[in-house]
C-alpha cells in the first residue's frame, strides 16, 4: 500500500471546464478533492488503472446501469443517491450482498462544482449506508449542451452467500406475489419536479436500497422464487417479463395495490397508469404460498417494508399474461407498455 | 381520492349491474355505442364489460381525436416540422400516429424539432421564449380542445406574436355521428353521448339523434359508475317507450353548453367545406379552419403543404370498426400486421382507439363475446 495522502487538495473553480476532463492537473485535483475525499477507501485510494479486490466465497453477481435523470435533484433524492441505490438494488434482487461499485461520470462543461459536490456527497452517503465501497471511477467532460448537467454510470459487484436459486423457472402456479410498499412515487415525483406540468404536490421519490429487504426474504430459503426491483416501466413491466419468461400468468388485485393518495391523484390528472411508473426503492417477489405470510412479516419488520402487501398470485394460464381484477369486479389485461406513458389528451 | 372514489364504488357498481340485468329482455341484444374515446378507455380500464349481461353489447365509436386524423394531415405536420427554423408542438398522442411517410417521432429522430406539450398555451409560451424560432401548434381534437386553441389564438394576436402559428385539424362531433347513423344496416340501438365535448356544445346538440334517427342518447361522465348509470338510463328509455336526450353528466354539462367557449371558437374558426376522416371518408362541414382575421397564424397559409390524400392501407378496416360494423378482432390484420407497437390503422395508435384498447386490455374476452347471444 502507498502512503496515505495527507495533502489537502482544493478545487478553486466554480464550474466544470473542459480542462477538468483533459487528464492533467485539473483532472487530478478534481478527482482528489471531490471523489477521493468523498469515497475514500482502500480499493480506490491507490488510483490505479484497476481496483484490486479479494472476493469472498460464493457466486458473484455483476451489474451496470446508467443514470440520466432530469432534474438532477428532486424531492426525496438526487441522481447520486439514485445511481448508488439503483445498482445496489439490481444486485440485491439477484440475491447478492452488494460489495463494490464503480462510478463513471460524464460532466457537462459549466456544471457548478458545488452541485457536483452535493451529488458526490449524497452518493458517498448512500454507499456508506449500504456498506458498499466505490472502488473505481472515471470522469469525462463534454462541451456545454452535450449532456444534461451530468450522467453517471455505476457498475456493481456482489456475492451470493447462499444456495438459493432465483428465477422465473422456479415460479409455479399458486405462488404469491408480494410487494414491499407503495407504487409510482419516484416517477411521479420526478415528473412533478420537472415543473413543465404546473402541478404541485408533496410527493417524494422512494429512492432507497432494498438490500436488507432482499436479505430478509432470502432467509425463506427455497420458498423464495423470484425477486425484482420494479424501476423503469414499473410493476407492470417487471411482471410481464416474469409471465413471458415463466410461461405462466400473473393475476393482480387492483384493490390490494398500495398507492399514496397524492400519487394516485397526480396519475389521474395526467392520465398515467401507476402500474407503469418507475419505483426506485421497492421490491416485488414471488414466494411459495405456504411462506407468503412469513414473507410479509419479514418485509414489514423493516421500515422500508412497513406497507408490504400481497398483491396477487401466479396462475397456470393464460400463458405469458398479466391480468388485473379491477376493484369494480371486472378484469383486464396489464400489457407491456408501448412508447412512453404519455398523458392522454381528453 | 375525493371526487373519484365516489364514482368507483364497487358496491354501487354491483347494484347498478343488477339493475341493468333486470332491464334487459333475455336474448334481446341492445347495442350501445359509446362515441367518446375516453369512455372506451374507461370501459376497458375498469373491465366494465364483465359487469354487463350478454344482452348489452358495447360498440366503440369514432370519438378518439387521434384516430380520425387522416395520414395526409400527419404528412403535412411532418413537412412543417422539417422546415428549417420551425418547431412543431403537439399533444403526446400524435407523435406515434403513422402518416404516409412515417410518424412525427421518426421525423424527430431524423432531426426535426418536435416537442410534446400539454396545452396550446404551452406552445405559445415556447414561441414567446424562443423568438428566433417559428413555433407551430398541431391542433387536433373535437369541440373539447378547440376552445383552448381559440383562446391561444386570441392571446397570440393580443401579444402580437409573429413567430407562432396553428395547424388546425379541429373536427366537429355531429358530422361523424350522422355518417354513422346513415350507415346502411346500422348496428347501433342507443348512444352514450360524449362527456367533455358536451361540456362545450351542450346536451341539446344531440337532439337530432332521437328526433331524426329514432335512437336515444344519454350524455355520460367518465367514471365507471357514471357509465353504468348511463347504460341503465338508456335501457329505461326503451322500457318506458321514450326516445330522447338525457344528461347523466349534470355536474359538468348544461343543455346549452358553454357559451364563452363556443364564442371563442366562433371568433377564431369557421367550418371547412369538407374534411377527410380516417376510416369515414370525406365528410362535408365536419372540421374547422382559422378565420380570415387569423390568417397570419394559419399554418395552412404560411407553409407549402403537400396536402396529399393517402388511402388507408387496404387491409385496414378502421372505418368498419369506427362505425360499429365489425369488432376490432374481426379485422384481418388485428393483432398480427397491426399492433400498438406497429399500428397500421389509427384505431390501434391511441389507448383510446377501439383496437388498441381492445388489444391492450380486453383481448381475452373475445371468446366470451363470440359465444354471446347472437342478434
Amino acid at each position: 500500500m502507498p502512503e496515505p495522502r495527507t495533502r489537502r487538495v482544493l478545487v478553486r473553480d466554480k464550474r466544470i471546464t473542459l480542462t477538468h476532463g483533459a487528464g492533467g492537473k485539473a483532472t487530478r485535483d478534481l478527482v482528489e478533492a471531490l471523489f477521493l475525499d468523498a469515497f475514500g477507501n482502500d480499493a480506490l485510494a491507490p488510483l490505479g488503472d484497476s481496483a484490486v479486490v479479494s472476493l469472498p466465497p460464493g457466486r458473484v453477481a455483476v451489474t451496470t446501469d446508467s443514470y440520466v435523470v432530469r432534474p438532477l435533484a428532486f424531492p426525496g433524492g438526487d441522481i447520486g443517491e439514485l445511481a448508488v441505490n439503483g445498482t445496489v438494488n439490481d444486485l440485491a434482487v439477484a440475491g447478492a450482498r452488494p460489495l463494490w461499485l464503480t462510478a463513471g461520470f460524464v460532466l457537462e462543461e459549466g456544471l457548478p462544482i458545488d452541485e457536483l459536490r452535493a451529488i458526490v456527497t449524497s452518493m458517498a452517503s448512500a454507499a456508506g449506508h449500504v456498506g458498499v465501497a466505490v472502488a473505481a471511477g472515471d470522469t469525462k467532460v463534454v462541451e456545454r449542451g452535450k449532456a444534461d448537467g451530468l450522467y453517471v454510470t455505476t457498475a456493481g459487484v456482489g456475492v451470493l452467500e447462499h444456495d438459493v436459486v432465483l428465477g422465473p423457472e422456479r415460479v409455479h402456479p399458486g405462488d404469491r406475489v408480494v410487494l414491499s410498499g407503495t407504487l409510482a412515487d419516484h416517477g411521479v415525483a420526478v415528473l412533478i419536479a420537472r415543473g413543465d406540468l404546473r402541478l404541485e404536490g408533496d410527493i417524494q421519490s422512494d429512492t432507497a436500497p432494498v438490500h436488507e429487504l432482499a436479505a430478509a426474504l432470502l432467509g425463506l430459503g427455497e420458498g423464495l422464487r423470484w425477486m425484482r426491483d420494479p424501476t423503469r416501466g414499473g410493476l407492470a413491466t417487471a411482471l410481464n417479463e416474469l409471465a413471458a419468461q415463466s410461461g405462466l400468468a400473473v393475476r393482480l388485485r387492483e384493490d390490494a395495490l398500495p398507492i399514496e393518495p397524492a400519487v394516485a391523484a397526480a396519475c389521474e390528472i395526467l392520465g398515467i397508469d401507476p402500474l407503469y411508473v418507475a419505483n426506485e426503492g421497492k421490491l416485488v417477489a414471488v414466494v411459495a404460498p405456504d411462506v407468503a405470510a412469513e414473507a410479509l412479516a419479514r418485509l414489514r419488520a423493516h421500515p422500508l417494508g412497513a406497507e408490504a402487501v400481497e398483491i396477487g398470485a401466479v396462475e397456470p394460464e393464460p400463458e405469458g399474461m398479466v391480468l388485473l381484477d379491477t376493484a369494480l369486479g371486472g378484469s383486464r389485461i396489464v400489457d407491456l407498455l408501448v412508447g412512453d406513458p404519455l398523458p392522454r389528451i381528453c | 381520492m375525493k371526487y373519484v372514489d365516489e364514482y368507483r364504488d364497487p358496491a354501487l357498481a354491483r347494484s347498478l349491474a343488477a339493475e341493468i340485468a333486470s332491464l334487459v329482455t333475455p336474448g334481446e341484444v341492445v347495442r350501445v355505442m359509446e362515441v367518446c374515446g375516453g369512455h372506451t378507455h374507461a370501459i376497458y380500464r375498469h373491465g366494465l364489460e364483465e359487469l354487463l349481461p350478454p344482452e348489452v353489447e358495447l360498440v366503440h365509436g369514432p370519438g378518439c381525436p387521434v384516430c380520425v386524423i387522416p395520414m395526409g394531415r400527419v404528412d403535412d405536420a411532418i413537412a412543417i416540422a422539417e422546415t428549417e427554423g420551425v418547431t412543431l408542438a403537439t399533444f403526446g398522442d400524435m407523435l406515434r400516429v403513422p402518416g404516409g411517410s412515417g410518424s412525427l417521432l421518426q421525423a424527430q429522430a431524423r432531426g426535426a424539432d418536435v416537442r410534446m406539450v400539454y396545452s396550446p398555451l404551452d406552445a405559445l409560451e415556447l414561441a414567446r421564449r424562443e423568438p428566433d424560432r417559428h413555433v407551430c401548434f398541431f391542433a387536433i381534437g373535437f369541440e373539447t380542445t378547440a376552445p383552448a386553441t381559440a383562446i391561444t389564438l386570441l392571446r397570440a394576436r393580443a401579444q402580437e406574436l409573429s413567430n407562432f402559428s396553428v395547424f388546425c385539424n379541429h373536427v366537429l362531433i355531429e358530422p361523424p355521428l350522422r355518417a354513422i347513423l346513415e350507415t346502411p344496416g346500422l348496428r347501433v340501438d342507443a348512444f352514450i353521448g360524449p362527456g367533455h365535448v358536451s361540456s362545450v356544445i351542450g346536451s341539446d346538440a344531440y337532439r337530432f339523434i332521437p328526433e331524426e334517427y329514432g335512437r336515444p342518447v344519454v350524455v355520460s361522465a367518465f367514471e365507471p359508475i357514471d357509465l353504468l348509470q348511463s347504460i341503465a338510463m338508456l335501457l329505461r328509455q326503451r322500457i318506458d317507450g321514450r326516445c330522447e336526450v338525457e344528461n347523466q353528466y349534470t355536474r359538468v354539462v348544461r343543455p346549452e353548453g358553454n357559451p364563452r367557449a363556443l364564442a371563442a371558437i366562433a371568433e377564431t374558426m369557421e367550418p371547412r367545406e369538407d374534411f377527410e376522416w380516417r376510416g369515414l371518408g370525406v365528410l362535408p362541414a365536419s372540421a374547422l379552419r382559422l378565420r380570415e382575421p387569423f390568417a397570419a397564424f394559419d399554418a395552412e397559409r404560411l407553409f407549402a403543404l403537400p396536402g396529399a390524400r393517402i388511402e388507408d392501407p387496404k387491409a385496414c378496416r378502421c372505418g368498419e370498426v369506427l362505425t360499429g360494423q365489425i369488432k376490432p378482432w374481426e379485422c384481418g390484420v388485428f393483432g398480427t400486421a397491426c399492433t400498438p407497437e406497429r399500428p397500421l390503422g389509427t384505431c390501434m395508435v391511441s389507448s383510446e382507439g377501439a383496437c388498441a384498447a381492445y388489444f391492450s386490455y380486453g383481448r381475452l374476452r373475445r371468446p366470451r363475446e363470440e359465444a354471446g347471444v347472437g342478434a
